[in-house]
């Protein structure tokens, strides 16, 4: 098992409130990792650390290591949109931009130059939209726009439109919360099939979810990171008593 | 009051609440038909005043070409008809026989353009005729020697201290090439402001202080723009005065505040997860900011400049101060030139002592108030085309 992202003793204030304490945690390549924890307790801020969209927030302040590739994306000769290129990102509101939904998912591959205008691009479209599970759906439609789409189509059409940049790491921030069961499935079971070839961070509300799709969970609690292990050992054989409560429900 | 107690819903103050939102309704609604009536009013006002204006008396005599006439235009038409026809028609007799010169040495009847007092008896209004050229006019009428056609003049010429041969083009070109140079300059400045300061600008102190005078800016009185127009561009840059030029740049810093407040406002109202979703590819921020959140507050933006221009159309204090009130006949052909623009033609026939300047200033204002009401469809028009659906 291959580390994919080291965490070291990352802090993050907004002004200053500090929002994370200390977080040092290992993510596994190819795995897909689970932040559960109740609102409020830094695993969105912690997610958003690691392709540094926190960057976007003047307020925010962050230090400590992250380390992708044995490199820590918060060196000074690291610029954070290359960054983000190589780690994509999907959102809790699918948010496909109001346009086509070939022009969703060929905009920042052509932008990022990674394909010119053609059939190099065609290919590149049919093949994100296949491995995002939507093709089949929407291929007589290419030309329609995004937003005409269904939720948990819109959600894979985001899936798709991240993948076409070619990421390592896919970073979801409760991708399936605005959907209803239907689609939530359809996600999840396009989450398993994407692991094996990209490695996986999401932040859930839905410890169902998190027991369904990730190998790995974390437990955050007040900006702590309270327990890191495997999926079922959190759920079935805590360590800690804080995360137990959570899991049973006795707060969250 | 037994009954009272049987109805355990019974609240002795709800009859009086019920009746303070009857009131207050009712004020509502007579604020509005006071409203709505005033408008009513004002425009059946300008319209029956301005609408006699399209029609001019024409009247037909007979009129000499020679030698003679073209020295001494006034000898081309018989002496008793001479105060009945317009002075500007006679003086173009010259140009008329360079365009036809087949006319030279005939004599022939033809609809010549009555004076203004013909034409205000004509349409029945207030006339200061004498007796002798009244009972002439009678004659004519009865006669069929006078007839009431459309005012094509009123849209092919500019202004002239001859009522019956003034009209609103030269003005109407002033407002065309002052409102050009207004937006060229507006529009792009403005938007960029806009979206300096909502994309890129941090809130800091700074900030907060250019947003501040820029909202001071919109409540500016407009005669002081004109001042500042006055000031810098005339005095310091040596700019031609009363020229589209000058007024158009007066205008245009008069209008930057409303094109900045809409479009930030368009801008803001752009979904912030569409940045989000940006940035999260990997794009820069001029990439997110150019092509996805600027086509999404286009509509916004368009809206806001053309209600600004519409603010402008109408605007004609800063323009008396620049000059633009001038005396000008002449239609300008680029935007150095002298000219007028169409709210300063208005405000200048409503000056004159002639009769026949009242109907034309009610009918500028009938030509402006249409611009105006097509400008603002326009406007809706295009926020509803390109709203982008969520």
């Amino acid at each position: 098992m291959k580390t994919k992202i080291q965490v070291n003793n990352l802090n993050l204030w907004y002004d200053s409130n500090q929002a994370l304490y200390d977080i040092n945690i290992e993510l596994y390549k190819n795995e897909i990792t689970a932040l559960i924890g109740p609102s409020g307790c830094g695993k969105s801020t912690f997610l958003r650390c690691v392709n540094r969209m926190n960057d976007l927030i003047s307020s925010v302040k962050v230090n400590g290591e992250v380390i992708i590739d044995n490199k820590n994306i918060y060196d000074a000769d690291v610029d954070e949109v290359a960054v983000r290129k190589r780690i994509g990102m999907v959102f809790q509101q699918p948010n496909p931009f109001p346009k086509s939904i070939y022009d969703n998912v060929s905009y920042a591959p052509l932008k990022h130059g990674m394909v010119k205008k053609g059939l190099a691009c065609h290919e590149l479209v049919e093949a994100s939209l296949r491995q995002s599970n939507l093709w089949d759906e929407v291929k007589d439609d290419l030309h329609k726009p995004g937003t005409a789409l269904s939720g948990g189509q819109q959600q894979r059409l985001c899936i798709a439109r991240t993948i076409a940049v070619k990421p390592d790491v896919i970073l979801m921030d409760e991708p399936t919360s605005a959907l209803d069961p239907i689609s939530t499935e359809k996600v999840e079971s396009l989450m398993l099939k994407l692991k094996k070839e990209y490695t996986i961070v999401i932040v859930t509300h839905n410890m169902q979810q998190a027991g369904r799709v990730a190998e790995y969970t974390a437990f955050f609690h007040l900006g702590k990171l309270i327990e890191y292990d495997k999926t079922e050992t959190i759920f079935l054989n805590p360590s800690k008593k804080k995360t137990e409560d959570y899991i049973t429900g006795r707060y969250g | 009051m037994s009954h009272h107690q049987d109805n355990p819903f019974y609240d002795p103050s709800l009859k009086k609440r019920h009746r303070a939102s009857k009131y207050f309704l009712w004020y509502a609604k007579g604020s509005l038909i006071f409203s709505i009536g005033f408008l009513c009013f004002f425009l059946l006002d300008i319209v029956i005043t301005g609408l006699p204006a399209f029609k001019q008396t024409y009247i037909n005599i007979e009129v000499s070409f020679n030698e003679k006439t073209i020295k001494s235009t006034r000898k081309a038409i018989d002496k008793k008809y001479r105060r009945l026809a317009s002075r500007a028609w006679l003086r173009n007799i010259p140009r008329l026989l360079e365009q036809q010169p087949e006319l030279m040495n005939t004599t022939q009847y033809m609809w010549v353009l009555a004076d203004d007092q013909v034409d205000q008896y004509a349409k029945q209004h207030h006339h200061k005729l004498k007796p002798k050229q009244l009972a002439l006019v009678e004659e004519m009428i009865a006669s069929d020697q006078l007839d009431i056609q459309f005012n094509t003049l009123f849209f092919s010429k500019g202004d002239s201290k001859i009522p019956e041969y003034s009209g609103i083009l030269s003005s109407v070109i002033g407002t065309i090439l002052t409102l050009l140079v207004t937006m060229a300059v507006a529009f792009p400045i403005g938007t960029m402001t806009a979206v300096y300061l909502e994309e890129f600008a941090e809130d800091n102190r700074f900030s907060q202080w250019i947003e501040i005078n820029i909202n001071n800016l919109a409540a500016i009185p407009s005669i002081l723009f004109g001042l500042l127009g006055l000031a810098v561009f005339i005095n310091l840059f040596g700019m031609p005065r009363s020229s589209p030029l000058v007024g158009g740049l007066t205008l245009a810093l008069m209008t930057l505040p409303i094109i900045i407040v809409s479009a930030r406002a368009a801008l803001r109202s752009v979904p912030d997860r569409i940045r989000q979703a940006g940035y999260g590819l990997g794009l820069t921020k001029i990439q997110v900011v150019k092509d996805h959140v600027l086509p999404l507050a286009f509509p916004g933006i368009m809206t806001g400049s053309i209600i600004g221009m519409a603010q402008a159309i109408g605007e004609t204090a800063p323009l008396i101060i620049i000059g633009m009130i001038a005396f000008i006949p002449d239609s300008p052909s680029s935007i150095m030139q002298a000219s007028t623009v169409l709210p300063a033609q208005i405000f200048t026939w409503a000056g004159m002592p002639e009769r026949a300047y009242v109907e034309r200033t009610a009918a500028g204002i009938i030509v402006l108030l249409s611009v105006l009401i097509s400008l603002n469809t326009i406007a809706v028009y295009l926020r509803k085309k390109f709203e982008v659906k969520w």
